[in-house]
């Protein structure tokens, strides 16, 4: 069984099937895609993954909306996709043919869905024994909330990090990003990796349960510990570190402009003062250590803003870097693109893509130095690799495919009344794009 | 231990702070022997940093370090020394992966760059975590998580449009470069046996954040607009996605579907309102959310948030209360789960830690508490190298460990 993809790559000898949607799932499923595994994604023409509407090329949505999407794109990219209906007995034979094929199944469904396909891991095994298979659910396989709907939204404050972030005067915040689902996607793609190691070496096959807000309740592991030995909780405090100031986001020149400063010694101190123009403050004893500058970490504040908010964010940042002080400009959206050191590492890459075009999508964060990455394809269209799927891969006759197509088993099309496409799961998105003419934002899981 | 996933592959760990040790702790929670090299005096910078039980610093008790290098052991090694480096190239022997996070130019200043390593034991897979990247203007450029935080590109839409942009509370750009270098470490190490040489993975922590920052990036590469920053809200949902306060806390609502919408109508116990002339067309919701906020807040305002949380999640409303540290440990999810278990540490008694980040059927992680500065030493030296206790004595007074 050839598989489809350049040999040199690291991961160029293993086929996973990615059966999940929307971004924590997908997104652990393209970091494999992006080493060289061959992915599969398995889709629904009736219940479309969402993101195939998020971030519409200037809001328009054409005659596929689904097929336009620039989030699906991102994510998706370096893979291809078959439609199978599972909730059809052609669509689940066809789905444990695969199995057998595979070397891991991706999904991330809350832990009914898979069982009521008949396609949870218990299956899988019979059906092929050494198969790893990795479930990212929102609370995990058991427990009482196991069937909570769990979205990016209401998870993130159930790991403990909102109550610790925020403003020091205002409530709880979130991140602005659905952030459980890259934290957990990082963690999968690892747990993947591990579990292949282990097959590797013992021929066995395993179920991972990963639940989503667990993983990112590891990234405040210390707050845990700091609980269980003082029993107090860190205050929110904005930008404030628990030692270091100045520290924060200063105002620069220019319209919700800013620069990030932290001076973590004394040299930092007396090299910002400099460049600052205000010598005058190295020797002021309301400054004069750190515990000082804590103390007085308002007053501070407000000299360093007095300065920031006269010069641009990155005359403030190369002027500090250069005198070996830590600062960065808070970039935005339009300032990733044009950034000197992303371009210059090459971050974005240009994909074209047959219905859309050619846009930047976000490269590949882990840089090899032998068997370097990139992405190599653009996202496929929906049921783009039917034929090869089925025919190629499986082996299936065209006569037993043309069946399966007309039965709607598999399709290039959406499996939605045109005028009903913004009551799908993709709706909301593709609502917001009708209503505010693609003006607005994208996507939210 | 030749049950867990990774147990047969040895890491030599030289990184120190979060980034390296969540990378390396992850590696070890899965049954790799992780050797972490330390300087014989202070040893890693976390030891120092706390938070300490009682506030009392000591290099043993630090929850930052006693967290981030569970299962690990820990030997001291002076690599500025002719005889620290040699000792260092003995080590490398046993070595399937080097983990380290230094600066870019460190490890080249002690002639232990890829390049040199990789001619001794071309097997070597060195995994390098940097602030910015191997190459690059930025290479050399300094970095705290907050700078990391608006390099990335999360800063500008996190917080208030009024006011400053935030980070999240910790250290979350380096847990996450960490949680990418040990998916790209075994990801090398699976290559190393299709190509039979191990290479060098270089991941930078902005370039780890600049992958997950998806929409802002889209919407000006797809749109041409510049996200704002908008709070705990979504300029879609109106007030039907945000963060209240209730009477004991505060709670988080999602409803991002107009059946939830009708649900959660009949659950604040005014069924009427979707048929309500302002709400009845699903997509002018957030036009009136004005009106619905006023209905919103002061409801939410007399409840108590945990009904609130399993009223709604009976009736499929996604809602979420925001937990506070001490109620996650009391959590009765976390509790089913035994996400929460508690080490015995000898200088920091027993405290309670996460556990496995993720649960493996036949392989479940095993957590052992973080070694004291040095404590294998003389398993490492005597056991594994070879050298005598005498000989080991001799190191010591020169102060190589």
């Amino acid at each position: 069984m050839e598989r489809k993809q350049a040999s040199k790559l690291p991961l160029a000898d293993l086929r996973i099937l990615d059966v999940s949607w929307v971004w924590a799932g997908p997104l652990a499923a393209q970091f494999l895609a992006d080493m060289g595994a061959e992915v599969i994604k398995v889709e629904s023409r009736v219940h479309i993954d969402q993101t195939r509407f998020g971030a519409l090329p200037n809001g328009i949505r054409g005659e596929r909306p689904y097929d336009r999407g620039g989030f699906y794109q991102d994510i998706n990219r370096n893979k291809f996709c078959v439609t199978l209906e599972l909730n059809t007995p052609q669509g689940v034979k066809i789905f444990k043919d695969l199995v057998r094929i595979s070397d891991v199944v991706i999904e991330n469904y809350s832990p009914r869905v898979m069982k009521n396909f008949g396609l949870d891991y218990a299956v899988l095994r019979q059906v092929k024994p050494d198969i790893i298979m990795i479930s990212l659910s929102g609370f995990g396989a058991n427990g009482p909330y196991r069937d909570y709907v769990a979205y990016g939204a209401n998870i993130e404050p159930m790991s403990g990090l909102s109550s610790l972030t925020g403003y020091k005067d205002g409530s709880p915040t979130r991140t602005g990003i659905p952030y459980a689902d890259p934290v957990a996607a990082f963690h999968a793609a690892f747990a993947v990796m591990a579990a292949l190691e282990y097959r590797k070496r013992t021929g066995k096959g395993q179920h991972i349960d990963l639940a989503q807000y667990e993983t990112l309740t590891r990234f405040i592991g210390e707050a845990i510990l700091d609980y269980s030995m003082n029993k107090r909780a860190p205050k929110r405090g904005g930008n404030r570190h628990s030692f270091m100031a100045p520290h924060g986001a200063y105002r620069c020149s220019g319209e919700d402009s800013w620069v990030a400063i932290a001076a973590s010694s004394d040299e930092e101190w007396q090299a910002l003062c400099k460049c600052m123009d205000m010598p005058e403050l190295i020797n002021d004893t309301r400054f004069v250590d750190s515990h000082s500058r804590y103390k007085n970490q308002d007053i501070l504040n407000e000299k360093v803003n007095q300065w920031t908010s006269r010069h641009d964010k990155y005359y403030v940042m190369n002027l500090l870097q250069k005198a070996g002080v830590a600062a960065g400009a808070v970039l935005t959206g339009k300032d990733l693109f044009q950034d000197p050191h992303i371009k210059a590492r090459g971050f974005f890459e240009e994909v074209t893509h047959p219905e859309v075009g050619t846009y930047p999508h976000h490269g590949v964060s882990v840089k090899l130095s032998r068997t370097p990455c990139h992405i190599r394809m653009p996202a496929p269209l929906l049921g783009e690799h039917n034929k090869y799927v089925l025919s190629e891969l499986l082996g299936i006759p065209t006569r037993d495919i043309e069946s399966f197509a007309q039965s709607g088993i598999i399709g290039t099309e959406a499996a939605i009344p045109a005028g009903n496409l913004n009551k799908t799961e993709g709706g909301n998105d593709a609502r917001s794009i009708v209503r505010e003419e693609g003006k607005r934002s994208v996507h939210h899981p | 231990m030749s049950g867990q996933a990774l147990s047969h592959i040895n890491i030599l760990d030289l990184s120190h702070h979060v980034a390296g040790p969540y990378c390396t702790k992850l590696l070890a929670e899965l049954g790799a022997e992780v050797v972490k090299v330390e300087r014989p005096v202070p040893g890693d910078p976390a030891r120092k940093k706390g938070p300490f039980p009682g506030d009392m610093p000591h290099q043993e008790k630090s929850a930052l370090f006693l967290y981030l290098n569970t299962n690990k052991k820990s030997i001291t090694l002076n690599l500025k020394s002719e005889t620290g480096r040699r000792i260092f190239h003995e080590l490398l022997q046993e070595t399937d992966a080097l983990v380290e996070n230094f600066k870019p130019s460190a490890m080249p200043n002690l002639r232990l760059d890829y390049e040199t390593l990789s001619k001794v034991k071309p097997e070597l897979v060195m995994t390098s975590i940097s602030n910015f990247g191997k190459d690059g203007p930025y290479r050399d450029y300094k970095a705290a998580e907050v700078v990391e935080y608006a390099l990335g590109g999360l800063m500008y839409t996190f917080g208030s449009p009024h006011r400053e942009p935030l980070k999240a509370w910790g250290t979350q750009a380096q847990y996450l470069a960490g949680t990418n270098a040990a998916f790209a470490t075994l990801v090398a190490l699976h290559s190393r046996d299709l190509l039979g040489s191990g290479q060098h993975v270089d991941i930078s922590i902005q370039e780890t954040l600049l992958a997950i920052i998806e929409t802002t990036a889209l919407m000006y590469a797809y749109q041409g607009t510049i996200r704002p920053r908008a709070d705990n809200r979504d300029a879609r949902f109106g007030p039907l996605v945000g963060i209240y306060e209730c009477k004991d806390g505060y709670i988080s609502t999602s409803i991002l579907r107009e059946h939830q919408f009708v649900s959660f109508c009949e659950f604040i116990g005014m069924p009427e309102l979707p048929d309500d002339p302002r709400f009845n067309d699903w997509f002018k919701v957030p036009a009136h959310g004005g009106d619905l906020e006023k209905i919103m807040t002061p409801w939410f305002k007399s409840q108590p948030k945990e009904e609130v949380f399993h009223g709604a999640q009976t009736r499929r409303i996604p809602i979420g209360p925001v937990l506070g540290v001490d109620e996650l440990l009391n959590n009765e999810q976390f509790a089913a789960r035994k996400f929460f278990i508690e080490l015995e540490h000898p200088e920091a008694g027993r405290v309670k830690y996460p556990s496995a980040a993720f649960r493996m059927s036949e392989t479940p992680a095993e957590l052992r508490r973080a070694p004291l500065l040095g404590e294998h030493n003389e398993e490492i030296y005597c056991g594994r190298l070879g050298y005598s206790k005498k000989e080991l004595v001799k190191l010591k007074e020169m102060g190589i460990i």
